[in-house]
C-alpha cells in the first residue's frame, strides 16, 4: 500500500493504512484522536463530523484515500486553547449532557458559523438536523449558536 | 441511619489516595426502595456509599461511585459532600469509584441517585468537618465550640487563627468519628453549592472533545472485535466459514462465542467474532463471514400478528392487580360508557455511543474499562462469564455516551471478557449501530384497553384499565415469565391517582421473543399514554375543558393508599396536592387559559406522577396540511421535591421532552419472521433538532419535600400531551404509537 499523508490539526501525518478505511477510524484508531465519535457508520448521525479543508464532513463517509493531501480538523485541532466562540458558548450554555454527540455538534455549528455567521433558525434547523443528540440538549445547542454569532461578529 | 467510619485499608481504593490521606467513609443503611428490582437488597447490607478523602496539600478527594451518562451526577452528589464539608470547590476532586460492593448499589438507573444517596453525602460532609473542627481545637488546645471550618480551613473565631483542611488532615484522622447525634448540618440559608448551578466536572473536557467514554478506553496491545449473531433472538451457530474474513487486511483471527444458557439475563448472546488490528478490518473481516444459523423458536415472531394478540388479551378479562369498589356492578347498571385501546411499539435505546467495552483477561484476573451504569453487574456478569471471582473482576466506570437504561445490561462487557480469553490480548468491543438496533433489550410492546361508566356530567363513576406486555421478567426468569412484575405495574397503572369509586387495574399474560429490557421511564411510557389519553377522550366527550376536568377527576388533595408498608411509601406518599398543583403551574405558564384550539394549531396536557415526581405536561402542537407535526413549545411544571442542581434538573427534563417526542412520533421496533426490521437512523428514527420541540420551558416548584427523580419522569407524560393536543387541533385520535404518517 503507498502511504497517505494528511495534515491533522496542523501536524504532517504519514499514513500506511488501507485507503478504504473510514477518516473516522484512522483518527480514532491509528491517531489515538478519539474526540471524533462513531455513531452509526452510514452518515446519519453527525458524530464523526470533522473539517476537511474547512468544510463539515462526515468522518465515517470518507475514505482516507480522499483526504490525501488535504487538511483535516478535528475536535482537539478546533481551538489550542479550547477557546473557539462556539466552544465558548457551549460552556457558557452548559450544553452538553452525556457529551458524546458535542464533538460533532460543535464542529458542525463551527463550520455553519463559517459559511453563514448570522445564521437564522431556518440556517441552524438545515445545518444542525443532521445531528442527532439523543440527550435532547438541541435548545442549548440553537441557543449557543445564536450566542458564538453575536461573539464572533 | 447511616454510620461513618475512618477507612483503614486504602488498598481498594485503587489509589486514588495518597497514603497520608485522612480518609472518610460514610456507611449507608438507606431506606427500602423498589424491594422487586433487588435493589433493596443491594442497598441493606452495611455497604459504604461513598468516600471522601483530604490529602496533606488541602486536596479534597470525592468518590463518585454512580455512572456519568450525562445527569451530572458525578457532580451532583459530590457537591453535597463539598458543601457539608465547607469545601473550596476550586480544591475538590472527583474521582470515578471502580466497581465495589462496598459502595453499595452502584446501578445508575431508576432516577434515585440524588434521593437514595443525598443523606450519606451529607453525613460525610458534615462528620468531616466536625472532625477538623475537633482536630483543630486539639492543636491550639482550645473548646471546639470556638472552632469554626469555613471554606477549606478551621478558624478559631476569638483569636482568627486558622488552619487549613490539608494541614489537619492527618490529625483529624485520629479524631473519633463522630455519632450521628453529634452532626450539625449547615442551614439551608448557608448552602454554598446546593441549589446552585455549579458547572460538571467534565464539561469542559467534554467541549474540548476529551471526556473518555467506554468506546475511546484503549489498553497496550488491543485488538478490536467485530461479532456476527443470530438475526433471531436464541438462534444457534450452525456452521461458519471464514476463509474469505480471515484474508481481509489486518484480520488476525475469528473466536466463535457460545450462546447463553437458561435465562439470558446479562449473558453474551453468542456469536462469531472477527479479531482484528482496528475497528475497520474488524467490521469488514465480518462482512465476508458465511455463517448459518440454526432455526430458533421465535422465527415466529411477527409484529402485527403480536399486535392483534396483545389486543386480544385485553380485550378480556385478566387478573386484577388493584381492585377499588366494584366496576362490574357500576358498568351493569347500563349508563354511559367509553372505551379504548391503545398500543405502544417496541422501543430502542439507541444511545449514540453504542454498546463498548475493552477487558484484559490476564492471570486469572480481569481488568475493564466499560461505559456502564452499573460496575457490580459487570463484575458478576464477567466474574460468572470466565468462572472467576468476582473480587478478580476489576471495571472502572468510563463516561456514558448516553444509558438510558442500555448499560445498565453489561451483555458487551462479558463479549469482550470471554474474547480475550479466547486471544490472549486485551480486546475492545464496540457495537455497530446496526449491532445495538438489532439486539438491544427492548422497551417491551404493550397494548391497553381502558373503559369507564360515566355521569350525566361526563364524570367517569367507574374505570377499568387492562394491559398486557412482554414483561422485564422474562430476561431473568426466561419464557416462563409472562405477566407483569409488581415494579412493572407500580409505574403509573396500579397508582391511578384519580377520584373514582369504582377501579380496577388488571394485566394479561405475553410471551417474550426478543431480549425486554427497561428504558428511560420504563412502563410508565405505554401506562401513561393510555391512561392521560383516555382521560382527555373523555374530557372532550362531555365537551369540558381537559385542565378543568382533569382537576375535577382528580378530586381534591388528598394523599393516596396504594397499600404498601413501605419506609419509602410513607416518606413518599402520592400526594393528588402536588399533582395538582404542576397542572396549574403548567396551565398558567403555557397560557391555557388564553389559547383556544384553532385549526392545526393547538395545546395538550397530560401530568404523571412517576419516580415519587409529579409532573405536568402542556404541549403546544401545529399539524400542517399534510399532516406534519411541530412542536413550538412545551410547558413542564415539576415537582421534584428538593432540588440540588436545577440547571441540571432542567436539563434532564429539556431532553425528557425531545425522549419523549421521539416516542410520540417516531420510534418503532418491529420484528418479521423473529428477526428486527431496523437497523440504523434511517429506519429507526429518533427525534432530530427540525422534529423536536423548539422549546421546553421547565417551571420547578419550590419545595422541601425530599428530593426524587428527575432523569426519567419527564418522559410519560410527553406522547399523550403530545396526542391530546394532536386531538385539539385536528379532531383525530392517535391511538397507536408512533405517530409517524396517520395524520396525512
Amino acid at each position: 500500500m503507498p502511504a497517505i499523508t494528511i495534515n491533522v490539526n496542523g501536524k504532517s501525518r504519514t499514513l500506511d493504512v488501507s485507503p478504504d478505511m473510514p477518516l473516522l477510524w484512522v483518527l480514532r484508531d491509528t491517531l489515538e484522536l478519539t474526540g471524533t465519535k462513531f455513531g452509526c457508520g452510514m452518515g446519519l448521525c453527525g458524530a464523526c463530523t470533522v473539517h476537511v479543508n474547512g468544510a463539515a464532513v462526515r468522518s465515517c463517509q470518507t475514505t482516507v484515500q480522499s483526504a490525501a493531501g488535504k487538511t483535516v480538523v478535528t475536535i482537539e485541532g478546533l481551538n489550542a486553547k479550547a477557546e473557539h466562540p462556539v466552544q465558548v458558548c457551549w460552556r457558557q450554555g452548559n450544553v452538553p449532557q452525556c457529551g458524546y454527540c458535542q464533538s460533532g455538534q460543535i464542529m458542525a455549528a463551527a463550520a455553519l458559523l463559517k459559511s453563514k455567521p448570522k445564521p437564522t433558525d431556518a440556517d441552524i434547523d438545515a445545518a444542525m438536523s443532521r445531528n442527532i443528540c439523543r440527550c435532547g440538549t438541541y435548545q442549548r445547542i440553537r441557543q449557543a449558536i445564536k450566542q458564538a454569532a453575536e461573539v464572533k461578529k | 441511619m447511616n454510620r461513618i467510619d475512618i477507612v483503614t485499608r486504602r488498598t481498594f481504593l485503587g489509589g486514588v489516595f495518597s497514603a497520608g490521606a485522612f480518609v472518610l467513609g460514610a456507611r449507608l443503611f438507606p431506606i427500602d426502595t423498589l424491594a422487586s428490582s433487588g435493589r433493596a437488597a443491594a442497598n441493606a447490607a452495611w455497604n459504604p456509599s461513598v468516600y471522601l478523602g483530604i490529602e496533606p496539600d488541602g486536596t479534597v478527594i470525592i468518590v463518585a461511585h454512580r455512572s456519568e451518562m450525562g445527569t451530572g451526577i458525578r457532580t451532583g452528589l459530590p457537591m453535597v459532600v463539598a458543601d457539608e464539608l465547607d469545601a473550596d470547590w476550586a480544591r475538590v476532586k472527583v474521582e470515578q469509584a471502580l466497581g465495589d460492593t462496598k459502595y453499595g448499589s452502584q446501578n445508575t438507573d431508576g432516577s434515585c441517585s440524588i434521593r437514595d444517596f443525598v443523606d450519606a453525602m451529607r453525613d460525610a460532609g458534615a462528620s468531616a468537618r466536625l472532625m477538623l473542627e475537633r482536630a483543630a481545637a486539639a492543636k491550639w488546645s482550645v473548646p471546639v465550640a470556638e472552632c469554626k471550618a469555613q471554606n477549606h480551613q478551621v478558624v478559631h473565631l476569638p483569636s482568627k487563627r486558622t488552619l487549613g483542611y490539608g494541614e489537619l488532615a492527618a490529625l483529624a484522622a485520629q479524631q473519633p468519628v463522630p455519632k450521628k447525634d453529634e452532626l450539625k448540618y449547615k442551614p439551608a440559608s448557608e448552602y454554598r453549592y446546593i441549589g446552585k448551578d455549579l458547572p460538571t466536572v467534565d464539561r469542559d473536557d467534554i467541549c474540548a472533545g476529551r471526556g473518555t467514554f467506554g468506546i475511546d478506553a484503549r489498553m497496550p496491545g488491543m485488538v478490536y472485535a467485530s461479532i456476527e449473531r443470530s438475526p433471531v433472538f436464541g438462534g444457534k451457530l450452525k456452521s461458519f466459514d471464514d476463509q474469505e474474513a480471515r484474508k481481509v487486511s489486518g484480520v488476525q483471527q475469528t473466536v466463535v462465542i457460545p450462546g447463553f444458557k437458561g435465562p439470558h439475563g446479562f449473558q453474551a448472546l453468542g456469536g462469531v467474532a472477527v479479531i482484528a488490528d482496528n475497528t475497520w478490518s474488524a467490521m469488514k473481516g465480518r462482512e465476508a463471514l458465511k455463517v448459518e444459523w440454526e432455526a430458533s423458536e421465535h422465527a415466529s415472531y411477527n409484529s402485527p400478528a403480536f399486535k392483534q394478540s396483545l389486543l386480544e388479551t385485553v380485550r378480556k378479562p385478566q387478573k386484577a392487580a388493584r381492585n377499588v369498589g366494584d366496576v362490574d356492578a357500576e358498568f351493569a347498571k347500563g349508563g354511559k360508557t367509553h372505551e379504548a385501546e391503545y398500543y405502544v411499539p417496541h422501543l430502542s435505546h439507541a444511545p449514540m455511543e453504542p454498546p463498548a467495552a475493552v477487558v484484559e483477561f490476564k492471570d486469572g484476573k480481569a481488568i475493564i474499562h466499560a461505559a456502564t451504569q452499573n460496575p457490580q453487574a459487570v463484575q458478576d456478569t464477567v466474574a460468572a462469564a470466565l468462572g472467576i471471582n468476582k473480587k478478580d473482576v476489576e471495571c472502572h466506570v468510563t463516561l456514558l455516551g448516553g444509558g438510558f437504561g442500555r448499560k445498565s445490561k453489561p451483555d458487551y462487557v462479558a463479549e469482550a471478557a470471554l474474547l480475550s480469553k479466547a486471544v490472549g490480548k486485551p480486546v475492545k468491543v464496540a457495537w455497530s449501530r446496526e449491532d445495538d438496533i438489532r439486539f438491544d433489550y427492548y422497551h417491551t410492546v404493550s397494548a391497553m384497553y381502558v373503559k369507564a361508566a360515566l355521569d350525566e356530567k361526563g364524570k367517569p363513576t367507574a374505570w377499568l384499565q387492562r394491559c398486557a406486555f412482554p414483561t422485564i421478567a422474562s430476561t431473568f426468569a426466561g419464557p416462563v415469565a409472562k405477566t407483569a412484575q409488581g415494579f412493572e405495574l407500580d409505574m403509573g397503572w396500579t397508582n391511578l391517582p384519580f377520584d373514582i369509586p369504582n377501579h380496577r387495574a388488571e394485566n394479561g399474560p405475553a410471551d417474550s421473543h426478543v431480549r425486554i429490557g427497561w428504558l428511560r421511564s420504563v412502563a410508565n411510557i405505554q401506562h401513561a399514554f393510555a391512561i392521560h389519553s383516555f382521560v382527555d377522550e373523555l374530557a372532550q366527550l362531555a365537551k369540558r375543558d381537559p385542565v378543568e376536568y382533569l382537576l375535577d377527576v382528580l378530586g381534591q388533595p388528598r394523599k393516596i393508599d396504594l397499600g404498601s408498608k413501605s419506609p419509602l411509601a410513607a416518606k413518599y406518599p402520592l400526594d393528588t396536592g402536588r399533582l395538582r398543583n404542576v397542572i396549574e403551574l403548567a396551565a398558567e405558564r403555557s397560557g391555557w387559559a388564553k389559547k383556544k384550539p384553532a385549526k392545526g394549531l393547538a395545546l395538550g396536557i397530560a401530568a404523571h406522577w412517576s419516580f415519587l415526581t409529579y409532573v405536568a405536561a402542556v404541549v403546544e402542537v401545529e399539524v400542517d396540511a399534510s399532516g406534519k407535526v411541530r412542536i413550538p413549545r412545551v410547558d413542564l411544571a415539576v415537582d421534584a421535591g428538593r432540588v440540588i442542581s436545577p440547571d441540571r434538573v432542567k436539563a434532564q427534563f429539556e431532553g425528557a421532552s425531545v425522549f419523549g417526542t421521539g416516542i410520540a412520533l417516531m420510534n418503532e421496533i418491529t420484528a418479521s419472521g423473529g428477526a428486527i426490521n431496523q437497523s440504523n437512523f434511517h429506519d429507526y428514527q429518533v427525534a432530530r433538532m427540525n422534529e423536536a420541540p423548539i422549546e421546553t420551558r421547565v417551571h420547578l416548584v419550590q419545595s422541601d419535600a425530599p428530593p426524587a427523580g428527575v432523569g426519567e419522569p419527564g418522559v410519560p407524560p410527553m406522547a399523550p400531551a403530545i396526542c391530546n393536543a394532536i386531538f385539539a387541533a385536528t379532531g383525530k385520535r392517535v391511538r397507536d404509537l408512533p405517530i409517524k404518517k396517520q395524520l396525512a
